[in-house]
């Protein structure tokens, strides 16, 4: 090799996908726990009951095996497709190291009951600051490389990362002001429905950010390139990215709809939820019609199963979301199972699933093999995580429709006909069917993991050089 | 000028500068060359490709690390 930098740094990209997948079991563990704690109460141990592992389970497999995925991706596409090494080396390494810090940080203080009480921003301010900390150190690595970047054009799949990076640095700052009164205890800085405003604008653009922009980056990436095709519309991009930026701020309302919070704000955010639809389902057609005209290629190949799915599942949570942001509708969905369903409807079937074909896509490239030790047992895991996902779905939906149905009925003299506790007893078959559909997606990581360490074995880590782009001048 | 007059106008820009990006987008005939260069960035690394697979090279130089 001539030159020093000669070759892209895969490291932090090897680290960052190794431990999504083990943070992915360990959230999905604590997932399937709580799952368990409702079916037999008597489950709930000392500290460790479900409402001090339910916000672990929550902030496990969102920040630590979501954010892994996108962190470790983000890394490989923005140095591919930049054709030049991440911009600092010390810097991505502190990124590595510093997010797994605020990981075990949460996975001790969240069970010992520490929380700010917003939800997915339960973690105290000394983590916070932690989090804005190396959240910024992200920014700099990532936005330094497309900075020095060998190519004219800034690929889309940036451009939804970058989103990414830049909204949650704003979302966590914003919505984690506190005023502290010891090391473990603050007060948010907001009041009243202020406060509740703030933090499900934050709870939304979690979603839109975190959940939908950065794995709509790994999206754009991943299935054009096992696909083997560029993707289906590249103006099309363009424009549901915009779209989904202009329109995603506003939708935080509708997690507040008959609440204290103004109506109008209530309206607001239900019409944005609906415009929403457009955008969302603009991402899924030109994800799925990448493989317009290859079709086939969706029989062989697993990977490609779970980036296609994920893509279908996409598409139905993001339709049924704007359904059930529509006031009439929450009326009957809020505060039940069907909105479970719905958040593991996006969680399992969207980001899981994108993310598990993106790390089978990554690690054989990782650790110089030309496939996975075993391409079978990918498929096994496609199947075994979809019938996972579609056993969870459609028994909260049952539970859900049923508990809102039970809560509204009322007697000829205007008294509930049903008491809280006879829908919870209804319930609970249909909390077996979800807890088993719980266990089938995790026992799919731990294939997952079996087929990753087999991979890794004898594996080389050699990182790919950085070579001139074909057709490209600098 | 109040408050909410701020609030529309920002509203109304961003609808406006929204339109202008679809515009570009769809209407100007000499994106579709930059569009087009954009979408194949993906595929414009085969020799690092090979490399990042473990497959032994055929023409080119052996692996450089």
């Amino acid at each position: 090799m001539s030159e020093i930098q000669s070759a892209y740094n895969y490291k932090v990209v090897r680290q960052f996908t190794v431990m999504s997948v083990i943070w992915g079991i360990v959230g999905m563990l604590v997932g399937v726990i709580i799952a368990a704690q409702l079916v037999w109460p008597e489950l709930n141990l000392g500290f460790l009951h479900f409402g001090r592992l339910r916000p672990l389970h929550t902030n496990a497999v969102i920040f630590a095996f979501g954010g892994c995925a996108l962190m470790g991706s983000s890394f490989y596409v923005v140095q591919r497709t930049c054709h030049t090494r991440i911009f600092s080396d010390a810097l991505a390494s502190f990124v590595f190291w510093g997010w797994q810090v605020v990981i075990l940080l949460a996975a001790i203080t969240l069970p010992l009951g520490f929380t700010q009480g917003k939800e997915y921003a339960e973690l105290e301010w000394p983590i916070d600051i932690l989090i804005a900390v190396v959240w910024v150190a992200y920014a700099i690595v990532f936005f330094g490389t497309i900075f020095k970047r060998k190519v004219t054009h800034i690929y889309v799949a940036n451009w939804f990362y970058g989103s990414f990076i830049l909204a949650v640095a704003l979302l966590h700052i914003v919505n984690s002001a506190a005023i502290p009164v010891s090391l473990t205890k603050s007060y948010s800085a907001y009041a009243g429905v202020q406060d509740a405003m703030v933090q499900w604008w934050y709870g939304h653009n979690a979603v839109g950010f975190f959940l939908t922009a950065g794995f709509l980056g790994m999206m754009y990436y991943f299935v054009p390139k096992q696909a083997e095709r560029p993707v289906y519309s590249y103006r099309l991009s363009v424009v549901h990215f915009w779209a989904l930026i202009f329109t995603y701020m506003w939708a935080g309302p509708h997690h507040l709809h008959y609440t204290a919070l103004p109506d109008w704000t209530q309206s607001v955010g239900m019409i944005f939820s609906l415009i929403l639809l457009a955008p969302s389902w603009g991402g899924m057609i030109n994800g799925i019609m990448t493989l317009s005209g290859a079709w086939h290629k969706l029989r062989d190949d697993p990977i490609l199963k779970f980036l296609i799915t994920s893509l279908s599942f996409y598409g139905m949570s993001t339709f049924e979301g704007p359904m059930m942001s529509i006031k009439t509708v929450n009326a009957l969905s809020h505060y039940t199972d069907w909105t479970v369903g719905h958040v593991h409807s996006g969680a399992l079937g969207w980001v899981a699933m994108v993310s598990i074909g993106t790390i089978y896509y990554l690690l054989p490239r990782l650790f110089g093999k030309p496939e996975m030790h075993s391409v079978k047992l990918i498929t096994v895991h496609f199947w075994v995580a979809t019938i996972g996902v579609v056993l969870y779905i459609a028994s909260m939906w049952i539970a859900g429709v049923m508990q809102g149905l039970m809560w509204r009925t009322v007697n000829a003299d205007g008294t509930l006909a049903y008491s809280f506790v006879e829908s919870v007893k209804v319930s609970y078959p249909f909390w077996g069917i979800r807890l088993l559909g719980g266990v089938l997606f995790l026992s799919g990581m731990l294939i997952m993991a079996y087929n990753m360490f087999k991979t890794m074995a004898g594996g080389s880590t050699v990182d790919a050089p950085v070579l001139v782009p074909a057709g490209q001048h600098a | 000028m109040d408050i909410n007059d701020l609030r529309s106008i920002v509203t109304v820009v961003s609808l406006l500068t929204f339109l202008a990006i679809v515009w570009w987008a769809y209407g100007v005939k000499s994106n579709k060359q930059r569009f087009a260069e954009a979408a194949n960035l993906p595929f414009a690394d085969e020799e690092a490709e090979r490399i990042e697979l473990g497959i032994p090279a055929g023409n080119e130089q052996r692996k450089t690390s």
